[in-house]
């Protein structure tokens, strides 16, 4: 109990912050910038699902968040929709089409799956930009509204908007927390360490793939949905596959599988981004030999990297505290106690 | 019968891997698969559990038709596998190896993870029970914790019985289950598929080591170039004719392996 730097004080700590965090920053732009971030890291979260739980690459992701984005801005501004109804059918529709999209694309494997997935996200951003009287094509859709006002809160400052983000944030954490230690997702885990292993005991992959791609679907198109009515103005951009990468690099780099990697890797690479906003698109440059060492050296990212080193750290003292030890029983708090 | 296979034919492009294979395997067998390398017994083994179609044939599992039935389907009716080269969750340790070997007979899904259900946590504690039951049952209760790569080989192959044994199977089939270890440990597996079939399993082996084979089986079937060439007890292959020509006209050049034959 002499560490104060332990993962639950540290998680605490970091949720407080977070809570503060509109008084402490007084910078309305700061602010802005903040909520962005919040706003990808829940869609890298959604990413980290598949790509990190099941193992499945799939490169139409940021396909989804613009499905997202792109269903709530059409049905609040062309069809009239009250928000939070076009908010649902955001979620849902995400989610269905991640599913009819899963059907046909788990027939295909490994690097056709990436293949196919990639032309997925590629004829949605082509729908996007060429569907011009639906979409408004290159100009874009202006005028989303802000969120509805829910009861007495209402989403109109900066402020409360941050909140919202934040709110979803950690439902998402959540669910991804709760679904890395259960038996669905020892499942995925499973899956993703050897496909043959898991079918000969019994896994279906295909189906376990699936539902983990329609659940980073639905957390694409949440992510989406926030960006669109945050920004109120969505162009074919945001289903380029160049965001697509930044979500993936995002993920890498804070580690691919891990509960903390997605927001870790995520903030760092926005902040990162904001101050090297000189260099422009130079800024690739100097990301992309980082990216390389990186996934050569920490091929489970900052946090994966961090938590080995913890974990080894602990072993040696644990193996000089070894002639304390008491004989082992069936510890049923276990069962909680991965990762 | 329990295990029925019937007129088994399996193509490889020009190659048949198997061609017209019968077997019959009782309840609470030990029955040995055996022939030269390429004989094609491991593609018998992918047969029956359901990695590879057949071209032609059927198998019937407990009076059901299982041919052509994905693997998955298969080991949810009782028939579980290992596999040549050991095949175990590299990245995970013991313990959560064993444990996943329970999700078949578990129905836990996402929404008992999102919101950690009863059936979640009585599931999770039912599988974690079994887990370390099986681990008891090969003798690693243990190296729970260990991670697979700071195992032995011949832990490996006990962590892949456990494995198997924890999807609850009538039928195993171990695939050279003994490759790669010492004779010492040779004998503790032995001793340990014995155990299995005095629980009321029934075990399907491929194994090269006759010694072993010899005083384990009670029939052992033998392939040559995918065809069934013999069927029997011990003593009647150990003197059947086709068997000693299989061995030792067809090029085997490895002493070991035919030296009991
Ligand atoms: N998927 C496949 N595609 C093409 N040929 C295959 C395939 N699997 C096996 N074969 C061929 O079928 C034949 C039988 O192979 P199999 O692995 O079943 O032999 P085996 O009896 O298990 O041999 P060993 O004792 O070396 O393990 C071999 O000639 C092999 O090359
Ligand atoms: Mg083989």
């Amino acid at each position: 109990m002499d560490k104060v730097m332990n993962i639950r004080n540290g998680v605490i700590l970091t949720f407080i912050i977070t809570l503060l965090l509109p008084f402490i920053v007084q910078s309305q732009y700061v602010l802005h910038v903040v909520t962005m971030a919040l706003i990808w890291a829940i869609s890298v979260y959604g990413y980290n699902m598949n790509v990190g739980y099941v193992g499945s690459l799939s490169l139409a992701h940021v396909g989804f968040f613009a499905i997202g984005a792109y269903t709530l801005g059409l049905l609040t501004v062309k069809a009239g929709w009250n928000f939070w109804l076009a908010f649902m059918a955001a979620l849902v529709l995400s989610a269905a089409i991640g599913f009819l999209v899963g059907l046909v694309s788990f027939r295909t494997k490994g690097h056709f799956f990436a293949i196919y997935t990639m032309c997925v996200g590629f004829i949605i951003y082509l729908i996007i930009d060429k569907w011009d009287s639906l979409t408004g094509g290159v100009r874009g859709l202006i005028g989303i509204p802000h969120p509805a006002p829910i009861g007495p809160l209402t989403f109109d400052t900066l402020t409360s908007q941050y909140y919202l983000v934040l709110f979803f944030l950690a439902v998402t954490i959540l669910v991804a927390k709760r679904l890395l230690h259960s038996l669905l997702g020892r499942t995925f885990l499973a899956v993703n360490n050897s496909e043959e292993l898991a079918r000969a005991i019994g896994i279906s992959t295909r189906k376990n793939q699936l539902l983990s791609f329609v659940i980073s679907c639905f957390f694409a198109g949440l992510a989406g949905a926030l960006y669109a009515s945050f920004v109120r103005f969505i162009g074919p951009d945001i289903a380029s596959i160049v965001l697509g990468f930044e979500m993936l690099m995002y993920l890498i780099i804070g580690g691919i599988g891990t509960l903390a990697g997605p927001l870790v890797g995520t903030l760092l690479m926005v902040w990162l981004t904001q101050s090297l906003q000189f260099l422009q698109d130079s800024r690739m440059v100097l990301f992309g030999p980082v990216l390389v060492l990186l996934v050569i050296f920490y091929p489970q990212g900052i946090v994966g990297g961090i938590t080995n080193h913890w974990r080894k750290r602990r072993k040696r003292s644990d193996l000089k505290h070894s002639e304390s030890k008491l004989p082992k029983q069936v510890p049923s708090h276990r069962v909680n106690a991965r990762r | 019968m329990f295990l029925k296979v019937e007129q088994l034919t399996k193509r490889f492009g020009g190659l048949t891997a198997n061609h017209n294979n019968d077997l019959e395997v009782h309840k609470g067998h030990i029955h040995a698969i055996i022939g030269p390398n390429g004989a094609g017994k491991t593609t018998f083994f992918n047969l029956i559990s359901g990695f590879q179609p057949p071209t032609s044939g059927t198998i019937t599992f407990k009076g059901t038709d299982i041919t052509g039935m994905p693997p998955n389907k298969i080991a949810e009716r009782g028939i579980a596998r290992t596999f040549q080269t050991t095949h175990l969750f590299e990245k995970a340790t013991v313990l959560d190896n064993v444990m996943i070997g329970n999700r078949l007979r578990t129905q836990s899904g996402f929404w008992d993870a999102i919101f950690r259900t009863r059936r979640e946590r009585r599931e999770e504690k039912e599988s974690l029970n079994k887990a370390y039951k099986v681990l008891e049952f090969v003798g690693l209760p243990h190296l729970a914790d260990e991670p697979i790569a700071g195992i032995t080989q011949e832990q490996k192959k006990r962590v892949a019985f456990a494995l198997a044994l924890a999807t609850e199977p009538e039928l195993v089939l171990l695939d050279e289950p003994a490759a790669g270890v010492n004779s010492g440990e040779t004998d503790g597996l032995a001793a340990l598929i014995k155990k299995m079939t005095k629980r009321g399993l029934t075990v399907c082996l491929i194994e090269h080591k006759m010694a072993m084979i010899m005083s384990l089986a009670d029939r052992i079937t033998v392939l040559n170039q995918g065809e069934r060439i013999a069927e029997g007890t011990p003593k009647e292959i150990q003197n059947h004719p086709a068997v000693i020509e299989a061995y030792l006209g067809g090029g085997q050049p490895e002493s070991s392996r035919t030296e009991t034959v």
